[in-house]
C-alpha cells in the first residue's frame, strides 16, 4: 500500500506491507536511522518520535496510521545549517548521553514534555520520562538537560 | 612524565564537553544495525524452547524450500566444517589439582540443547520477514529432559555434560585455611550471614548485533559486531573456532550502544554469521530482538554464599571465611571462570586489615544461559557479601556502621592482603568521612524521627567497597589462568599540520574515550582536544588491541597513549634541537614550544610536525622522518578505586516499599581527567547497583527452566522516577604505577551501592525485627519480611 506523509518537513511517500511499523518506514525505506529500536515490548522508547507533534513509540504506530501525518526524528530536529535544537544542546552541555543509543528517542520524548508540561518540576519530569530507558546515565543529567533544555526553549520562544 | 605533573597539564580536570555527543543527538551515529552492505541478507536463529532436551532430528526441507531462502545451518552442518566451540579465556585449576571441567560450547547444537534459547539452526534468506517465516519452517523431534537451574539443585540434578557428571565446573580455593580455623577458635565473636547475589541481565540498550561479510576478491572476512573488543573477537574467533589467519579477518565494533560486559564475548551467533558469509557469499545481518538478547546474553552474578567473620572484643577482625556457589549456566562463555574466582575472591579483604581470608568457591552448570561479567564482574559479589557482613558485625556488637570500618580500615601502604593482591594506595578513613558528610549522617536521626511521624520507617546504610581494576599485568594474570595477556596499544600519529589522530586498542560504548583521551594527548602536546581524534572499534585501523572492561580504559589503554607520546616527544626533541641548532639534551617541551634551555630560542610543535614530514631541514643520517609512534602498555599491578557509599531509604511498612531517599557517594578514583564524564559513569553505575538491591531479578523456573523475566514488561529496568539526585564526592590519592595517576570509574557504581541499599533496608527494619532479606528487597519481598516477623 502506498503511504504520503511529511517527514522532517519534506513530502515523503513509500510503498509498504500493511503490517510495516512506522519505524521500519523510518529506518529501512526512508534510512532515518537515527530512531532505535531497543525492546519488542514498547517499553524502552528508543524509537521514540513526534507524530503532528506528539510523541510515540514508532515501534507501536503503522505505517499506514501516519498517512498524511507529519513526523520529526532526531534527525529533524536541528536547524538547517546543523545547529543544534535547545534540547539536544542541553543534552550535550549536562552530559545527558552517553552510549547515545536511547538518546534520540529520549530527546524526541523530552521535546514534547517540554511542549507539554511546561511548568514540570523534577519529580514530575522523571515520572515523565518513564516511557523512556536509559542503561548508562542513571537519569541524573538527563533530567538536568529537560530543565535547561525547556528553559532554552522556553527562551527562544 | 610523572603522575604529578600530568595532573598539572591543561585540559585535565577540565569537564570538557564530549566529542562526540555531536553524531548521537542528531542521529548520525552508526550502531551496526545502521550499516547497511550491499546486497545484505538477514539471519534469523532458531532457538532451544526447552531448557534441557536431546535433539532426536531436525528437518530443515521445508525451510529450505520458502520463498527467499539462502540457507539452512545446523550443527551438522558446523561439525562437517570442522568449526570449534567457543573458547574459554580463563584455566581456572581446582583445588585436586584437575583443571575445571571444559565441556565443548558449540556455536549450534550437537544432538542436545542446555538451556532456553541456545542455537539449534541458522536462516538466512534475502528479506527479515523471510528468514523469520523459514525459520518457523524449522522441524526439531526434541526429547525433553529434565532441568537443573539452580546451584542447590545442580549436584543431583540431571547432567548437562558428560564430562561433567555432577554438574559440577571447578572447586577452587584461595587463603590460608588452617590460619583462618585457628583464627575462629579463638575469637570473642563470630558473625554469620547467608546471602545470595541475585542473577542479573545486562541489558546494553542496543541489543547485540553483527553483520557477516565475506569478499573473494581477496579472501578477507569483515565482522560488524556490537562488541567490546574487537582484537579479542577477532583472536578468539580465528585462532581459537575457525581456525583462519587474523590478517584475513577484520572486526569493526562501530557505535556500540552499552556493554556493560554483556559485549566482551564471542558468542555463537558472530561466528555463524562470519562462517556462512563466505559458504553464502553474501552479506548476512543479525539483530536480536530485545527477547533473544533476555535468552541469549550472558547473564551476571547468581551466586549463594555462606560467610562469617571473627571478631575480637573490641570488633576487630581476625579472620574471614566464605564458601560460595557460582551458578555458570548451561556453558563456559568467554570470562566465565574468572569471574567467581580471580576477580571475587580476592576482593574479599575489602578496605580492612583482616589478617587471614579463606575463600571456597564452587561452581557449578545448569539449564540457564552463560553467567560471565556483568558491570564489576565479582567485585559486586565480594563487595556485597563483605558490606552485608560487616554492618551485621556491626549490628551484632553494638557498634555503629562508621566506627566498625574505621577499625578495622588499612592506613597503611602498600598493603598485602591474604588474598593474593597488593594495595598500592588509598585513603579509606577520608572516603568514609566525606561520604558522611555528604550524606549530613548527623541529621539521619532527626529524619528517622520525621519519616516515623508519616508512619515510615527510615534507615540508613554503609558500603566501603574496593575493586582491583586496569585489568590487568599479563604475567599475574597468566600465572591465574589467564589465556590471553592484557596489556593495551596506543598509536599516535601526528599529522604534517600538527593535528593528531590516536588509534586506542580501549573501545568507547558510552565511555567518552573520544574527548577523554583526546584532552590527554592535547594535554602533552599543547594542543587542544578539537585538534586529537581518536579511532577506536577497527582492526583494520587500530594496530592491536585487548578493548574496554574491567574499568581498564584509561589506566591500560590511556597509559599506552602516554608511552606512545613519550616516544613522540623524545623524537620531536630531536628535530627540534636539529632545527634550533642545540643538543638534544637541553631542550625543554612545554606548552606546545620547544625551547632552548637557558636562551629565548623556540619552535613549536607545530613546526617540528611540519619538519618531520618535509625534511628539507634534517638530520636525516641520524634520524628517520614522519612523526608516529605506536606502544604497549602492560601495568606493572592492578589499580584499586575504592570509596565510601551512604543510602538512605524510607519504607512504608504497610506496602513494603522503598524508596531511596538520599544517595551519597564519595570515590577515590586517583587522578582525574574530566569530572563531568566521570561523575557520569558514577550514576550509571550506582542506578545499576541500586536497581539490582530494588527491582532487577532475572528469574528462571526452577522446574521447567523457563525464563520467567523475559522481556521489560518482566524484568523490572531501573527508570528515571525510581532515584533521587545522586551527591557525589572525590578523595584523590593517585594510583602510584601509572604515568596517569589513573585509576578507572566505570564500575564503582555498580559495586559499591548494593550493599549501601539493602544495609539501609535492613536499618530500617530492625525495629520491626527483620534482620535479613534478599536482593531484589522488592515491595513483595520487603512486606512478606515484615509480616514473618510479626508472626
Amino acid at each position: 500500500m502506498q503511504v504520503e506523509l511529511k517527514v522532517n518537513g519534506r513530502a515523503a511517500r513509500a510503498d509498504v506491507a500493511p503490517n510495516t511499523l512506522l519505524v521500519q518506514l523510518l529506518r529501512e525505506q526512508l534510512t532515518l536511522t537515527g530512531t532505535h529500536v531497543g525492546c519488542d515490548t514498547s517499553q524502552c522508547g528508543a524509537c521514540t518520535v513526534l507524530l503532528d507533534g506528539r510523541a510515540v513509540k514508532s515501534c507501536t504506530v503503522l505505517a499506514a496510521q501516519a498517512q498524511g501525518a507529519e513526523v520529526t526524528t532526531i534527525e529533524g530536529l536541528a536547524q538547517p545549517d546543523g545547529t543544534l535544537h535547545p534540547m539536544q544542546a542541553a543534552f550535550k552541555e549536562c552530559h545527558g548521553l552517553q552510549c547515545g543509543f536511547c538518546t534520540p528517542g529520549m530527546v524526541m520524548s523530552a521535546v514534547d514534555l517540554c511542549q507539554h508540561h511546561p511548568k514540570a518540576g523534577e519529580s514530575e519530569i522523571r515520572e515523565l520520562l518513564e516511557g523512556n530507558l536509559c542503561r548508562c546515565t542513571g537519569y541524573q543529567n538527563i533530567v538536568k538537560a529537560v530543565v535547561q533544555g525547556r528553559e532554552a526553549m522556553a527562551a527562544r520562544g | 612524565m610523572g603522575a604529578s605533573d600530568f595532573a598539572n597539564l591543561p585540559h585535565i580536570g577540565a569537564s570538557v564537553r564530549r566529542k562526540e555527543d555531536y553524531r548521537f543527538l542528531t542521529g548520525a551515529g552508526q550502531y551496526t544495525d545502521d550499516v547497511v552492505l550491499a546486497a545484505q541478507s538477514h539471519a534469523v536463529f532458531v532457538r532451544s524452547p526447552h531448557a534441557h532436551a536431546r535433539i532426536n532430528a531436525i528437518d530443515i526441507a521445508a525451510a529450505q524450500a520458502a520463498p527467499g531462502v539462502l540457507g539452512v545451518f545446523t550443527g551438522a552442518d558446523v561439525a562437517a566444517a570442522g568449526i570449534n566451540g567457543l573458547p574459554c579465556g580463563w584455566l581456572i585449576t581446582s583445588t585436586d589439582g584437575q583443571p575445571m571441567k571444559e565441556p565443548p560450547h558449540p556455536i549450534l547444537a550437537q544432538g542436545k540443547v542446555r538451556y532456553v534459547g541456545d542455537h539449534v539452526a541458522m536462516v538466512v534468506a534475502e528479506t527479515l520477514q523471510q528468514a523469520r517465516d523459514a525459520a518457523e519452517l524449522v522441524n526439531v523431534d526434541y526429547e525433553v529432559l529434565d532441568a537443573v537451574v539452580q546451584v542447590a539443585d545442580a549436584v543431583k540434578g540431571p547432567a548437562l555434560h558428560d564430562n561433567a557428571p555432577d554438574n559440577h565446573c571447578f572447586k577452587w580455593a584461595i587463603g590460608d585455611k588452617a590460619a583462618v580455623d585457628a583464627a575462629f577458635a579463638g575469637a570473642a565473636h563470630v558473625t554469620r550471614l547467608d546471602l545470595v547475589n541475585n542473577r542479573l541481565v545486562p541489558n546494553a540498550m542496543e541489543p547485540r548485533a553483527a553483520i557477516g561479510s565475506y569478499s573473494r576478491a581477496n579472501d578477507e572476512y569483515t565482522l560488524y559486531v556490537s562488541n567490546q573488543n574487537p582484537h579479542v573477537e577477532r583472536l578468539l574467533m580465528t585462532a581459537f573456532v575457525m581456525g583462519l589467519p587474523e590478517h584475513k579477518v577484520r572486526v569493526i565494533a562501530p557505535d556500540v550502544g552499552g556493554g556493560f560486559g554483556s559485549k566482551i564475548y564471542l558468542y555463537a551467533e558472530d561466528v555463524c554469521l562470519t562462517w556462512a558469509s563466505k559458504k553464502l557469499n553474501r552479506n548476512i545481518k543479525w539483530v536480536a530482538d530485545r527477547s533473544e538478547a533476555f535468552l541469549s546474553d550472558a547473564h551476571g552474578r547468581d551466586h549463594v554464599s555462606h560467610a562469617e567473620m571473627a571478631m575480637d572484643a573490641n570488633g576487630r577482625f581476625l579472620a574471614m571465611r566464605v564458601h560460595t556457589d557460582a551458578n555458570l549456566g548451561a556453558y563456559l562463555s568467554t570470562f566465565a571462570s574468572a569471574v567467581p574466582t580471580i576477580l571475587y575472591a580476592t576482593l574479599l579483604a575489602g578496605q580492612y586489615t583482616t589478617p587471614q581470608v579463606h575463600v571456597e568457591v564452587d561452581a557449578w552448570f545448569t539449564n540457564t544461559a552463560p553467567v560471565d561479567a556483568y558491570r564489576g564482574a565479582g567485585r559486586p559479589e565480594a563487595t556485597y557479601l563483605l558490606e552485608r557482613l560487616v554492618t551485621r558485625c556491626a549490628w551484632d556488637l553494638g557498634l555503629s556502621q562508621a566506627e566498625i570500618r574505621r577499625r578495622n580500615f588499612i592506613t597503611s601502604f602498600p598493603y598485602q592482603t591474604p588474598v593474593a593482591l597488593q594495595y598500592d594506595i588509598g585513603d579509606y578513613p577520608a572516603c568514609l568521612a566525606q561520604a558522611e558528610q555528604l550524606a549530613d549522617a548527623a541529621g539521619f536521626e532527626a529524619r528517622k524521627t520525621a519519616s516515623a511521624a508519616k508512619g515510615l520507617l527510615r534507615g540508613i546504610g554503609y558500603s566501603s567497597y574496593i575493586e582491583a581494576c586496569g585489568i590487568a599485568p599479563s604475567n599475574i594474570a597468566g600465572a591465574l589462568g589467564a589465556r590471553a595477556g592484557l596489556f593495551e596499544c596506543g598509536e599516535v600519529r601526528v599529522h604534517p599540520t600538527g593535528s593528531v589522530t590516536v588509534f586506542t586498542g580501549s573501545h568507547s560504548h558510552g565511555q567518552g574515550h573520544e574527548t577523554t583521551f583526546a584532552q590527554v594527548v592535547a594535554a602533552r602536546l599543547g594542543l587542544t582536544p578539537d585538534q586529537v581524534d581518536v579511532v577506536h572499534g577497527d582492526t583494520g585501523r587500530v594496530p592491536f588491541g585487548m578493548g574496554t572492561y574491567g574499568s581498564r580504559s584509561i589506566s591500560v589503554g590511556g597509559a599506552a597513549i602516554m608511552k606512545a607520546l613519550d616516544k613522540i616527544e623524545t623524537k620531536a626533541k630531536k628535530i627540534a634541537a636539529h632545527l634550533l641548532e642545540a643538543s638534544d639534551a637541553d631542550i625543554d617541551f612545554a606548552n606546545g614550544e620547544f625551547t632552548v634551555r637557558g636562551t629565548d630560542k623556540k619552535v613549536t610543535f607545530g613546526q617540528v610536525a611540519l619538519t618531520a614530514y618535509v625534511p628539507h631541514n634534517y638530520p636525516l643520517d641520524k634520524l628517520e622522518p614522519g612523526l608516529n609512534e605506536t606502544a604497549f602498555y602492560d601495568p606493572t599491578n592492578f589499580t584499586f578505586p575504592a570509596g565510601t557509599y551512604i543510602c538512605e531509604v524510607e519504607v512504608d511498612p504497610a506496602t513494603g516499599s522503598v524508596r531511596v531517599d538520599r544517595f551519597a557517594a564519595v570515590d577515590d578514583f586517583g587522578t582525574i581527567i574530566n569530572p563531568m564524564i566521570v561523575e557520569g559513569q558514577v550514576h550509571g553505575g550506582l542506578v545499576q547497583g541500586i536497581g539490582q538491591a530494588l527491582i532487577e531479578n532475572c528469574v528462571y523456573d526452577r522446574e521447567t527452566g523457563q525464563l520467567l523475566t523475559g522481556s521489560f514488561m518482566d524484568y523490572a529496568m531501573p527508570r528515571a522516577d525510581d532515584f533521587p539526585e545522586f551527591k557525589l564526592g572525590h578523595v584523590c590519592t593517585p594510583c602510584t604505577h601509572n604515568p596517569l595517576g589513573t585509576k578507572g570509574c566505570g564500575e564503582a557504581g555498580a559495586i559499591g551501592s548494593p550493599p549501601a541499599v539493602i544495609n539501609a533496608v535492613l536499618d530500617a527494619l530492625k525495629p520491626l525485627g527483620v534482620h535479613d532479606i534478599d536482593m531484589p528487597a522488592s515491595p513483595a519481598r520487603v512486606w512478606a519480611a515484615i509480616q514473618a516477623a510479626r508472626a
